[in-house]
């Protein structure tokens, strides 16, 4: 009994100084962020990588999402014959949840990793330490660039993956159901309204800073050589993945219970 | 110049530095050896103030580096360069970008002068016409080289070494110890180089410390420590597996 608490405990004590730790970090990126002279290059560079780079795989993955959403739901749909009410269950999943959190983890996955794995390598080769040694800040020289792109280009990414996911159920409602063009455009747009962007659109900038702090952080408390790396890249993406489902069931009960 | 009081440091319960004291002179070359692990790089990273004492002080020019904060810290920074021991060439840089890092982010000189005090640099370190490749391409001995171009190109008060001839062929070695005595009659830099590489300690050697449980437990000139009466100095620099260092 006695140990199983003192267990408990220590992982408590782990997970409260985790999340400490990591907003630290994400307090420090705030406090750099507006000082100057802040450098174009880099933001630049991230951007491209984060966002041009993801388009591809957006593309795909939201293509198809939209297009099974259009199908599964054809059977409960015919079953009543209230097809055109396929358009505005894909144009209402795709903007309130499915583009925001499947660019928020296809993100995660891609980019996310990628930074804990190029930070964590500078870690572990002393690279982060030569950069202070040169007189340069690690979060202002690596995290700033890489947090102003990611808050950037989340919602960008998940306005477009909102919009890829339409055109999937259109494809899907127009050509294998029959919905007349106009009427599946007008189901799609009608029950659409600000709230519903807004929700979309917070939470992608909510996930841009969770996978920005929690990618970053693992990168920079990495340590054990290659091995670490490895280790840190993996828990980076787990870590991610879960504080976005988190997040994103905690904003849309915020949404449902508080701004009906 | 350099007065280390009472420095000590624990990773966990294990005491890496246990109250150390060291004083390192102006213009001299200060060579700490010590077996690997004993916590050389450890120190080398409090003199720089990369790492915060558990308890202790570094003076640098009478002023106590661990509690500096922000500005402050940038403006002492740059009186050091810092040789580590895999170089720590940034990866996404070219070679050129990598000496020249600190004009480039704390100076308004334009490229073309940067780029010219880089090839000075890279010039004094036998290295020439390389500014466009990247680390990866380079050979062991370069990417050291590399990056002791990096720690001398603003022209540093106090250069700091963390195993210059670890790594590389003892030709390179040599070739690393002597441009190391050179830069020390050239620039009349103070240097502090931590090493487990006896001949090497012997040729840049003003003074050595012998770094051993926390402690520095003797110091002296390359004759006074060869000929060092101290059982643990004897064992380490006659690199003997008998011995007091090995008994406990
Ligand atoms: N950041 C750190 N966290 C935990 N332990 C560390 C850290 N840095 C060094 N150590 C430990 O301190 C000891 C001395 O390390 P180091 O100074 O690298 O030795 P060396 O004399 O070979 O340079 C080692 O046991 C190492 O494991
Ligand atoms: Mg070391």
């Amino acid at each position: 009994m006695r140990t199983h608490l003192e267990n408990t405990g220590k992982k408590l004590i782990t997970l409260v100084s985790y999340m400490g730790g990591a907003s630290i970090l994400l307090g420090k990126t705030l406090l750099w962020l507006p000082v100057p002279p802040i450098k174009r290059k880099p933001i630049f560079g991230q951007l491209y990588k984060i966002g041009v780079q993801s388009l591809p795989i957006v593309s795909l993955i939201s293509l198809f999402t939209g297009m099974v959403l259009a199908l599964q739901s054809a059977y409960q749909m015919q079953r009543l014959s209230a097809e055109m009410y396929i358009a505005s269950l894909v144009s209402l999943s795709m903007t309130r949840e499915l583009g925001p959190v499947l660019t928020a983890l296809i993100v995660a996955g891609r980019v996310g990793a990628a930074i804990t794995a190029e930070i964590g390598t500078m870690k572990v080769t002393e690279q982060i330490d030569a950069l202070e040694t040169l007189a340069t800040n690690p979060v202002r020289y690596l995290i700033v660039p890489r947090f102003i792109a990611l808050v950037l280009m989340l919602p960008l990414l998940t306005i477009y993956s909102d919009m890829i996911g339409i055109i999937g159920g259109y494809i899907i409602g127009t050509y294998k159901l029959h919905i007349a063009h106009n009427m599946y455009m007008k189901m799609t747009y009608e029950p659409l309204v600000l709230k519903d962007l807004v929700t979309g659109l917070l939470k992608a900038l909510t996930f841009g800073i969770i996978i920005c702090t929690v990618s970053c952080f693992e990168g920079m408390r990495t340590e054990g050589g290659a091995e670490g790396v490895g280790k840190a890249t993996t828990l980076s993406v787990v870590i991610s993945f879960i504080m976005i489902i988190a997040a994103d069931c905690l904003i849309t009960a915020l949404f449902y219970f508080a701004f009906r | 110049m350099i007065e280390i009081i009472n420095l000590s440091k624990k990773f966990g319960d294990h005491q890496v530095l246990d109250s150390m004291n060291l004083d390192i002179n102006k213009g001299e070359t200060t060579v700490i050896i010590g077996r690997s692990g004993v916590g050389k790089s450890v120190l080398l990273k409090h003199i720089i103030g990369i790492m915060k004492p558990d308890s202790g002080q570094v003076f640098i020019d009478r002023e106590d580096i661990s509690r500096l904060r922000g500005k402050n810290i940038v403006k002492f920074r740059l009186k050091f360069g810092m040789l580590f021991q895999g170089a720590a060439l940034f990866d996404s840089l070219s070679v050129g970008e990598n000496v020249g890092f600190s004009l480039f982010e704390h100076t308004n000189l334009n490229k073309a002068e940067i780029y010219k005090k880089v090839k000075r640099a890279l010039q004094l370190v036998g290295l020439e016409g390389i500014e466009n490749l990247k680390p990866a391409e380079l050979s062991g001995g370069m990417r050291k080289r590399v990056g002791l171009a990096r720690a001398i190109c603003r022209d540093p008060e106090i250069i700091l070494y963390d195993e210059p001839t670890t790594g590389v062929d003892p030709i390179m070695g040599d070739a690393i110890n002597h441009l190391i005595r050179e830069l020390h009659d050239k620039l009349s830099v103070t240097s502090i180089a931590v090493t487990h590489d006896m001949t090497s300690a012997y040729k840049i050697a003003d003074r050595i410390a012998m770094l051993y449980q926390g402690k520095i437990i003797a110091t002296g000139t390359p004759d006074e420590i060869k000929n060092s009466s101290n059982p643990v100095v004897h064992q380490f620099i006659t690199g003997s597996s008998i011995g007091p260092i090995t008994n406990n």
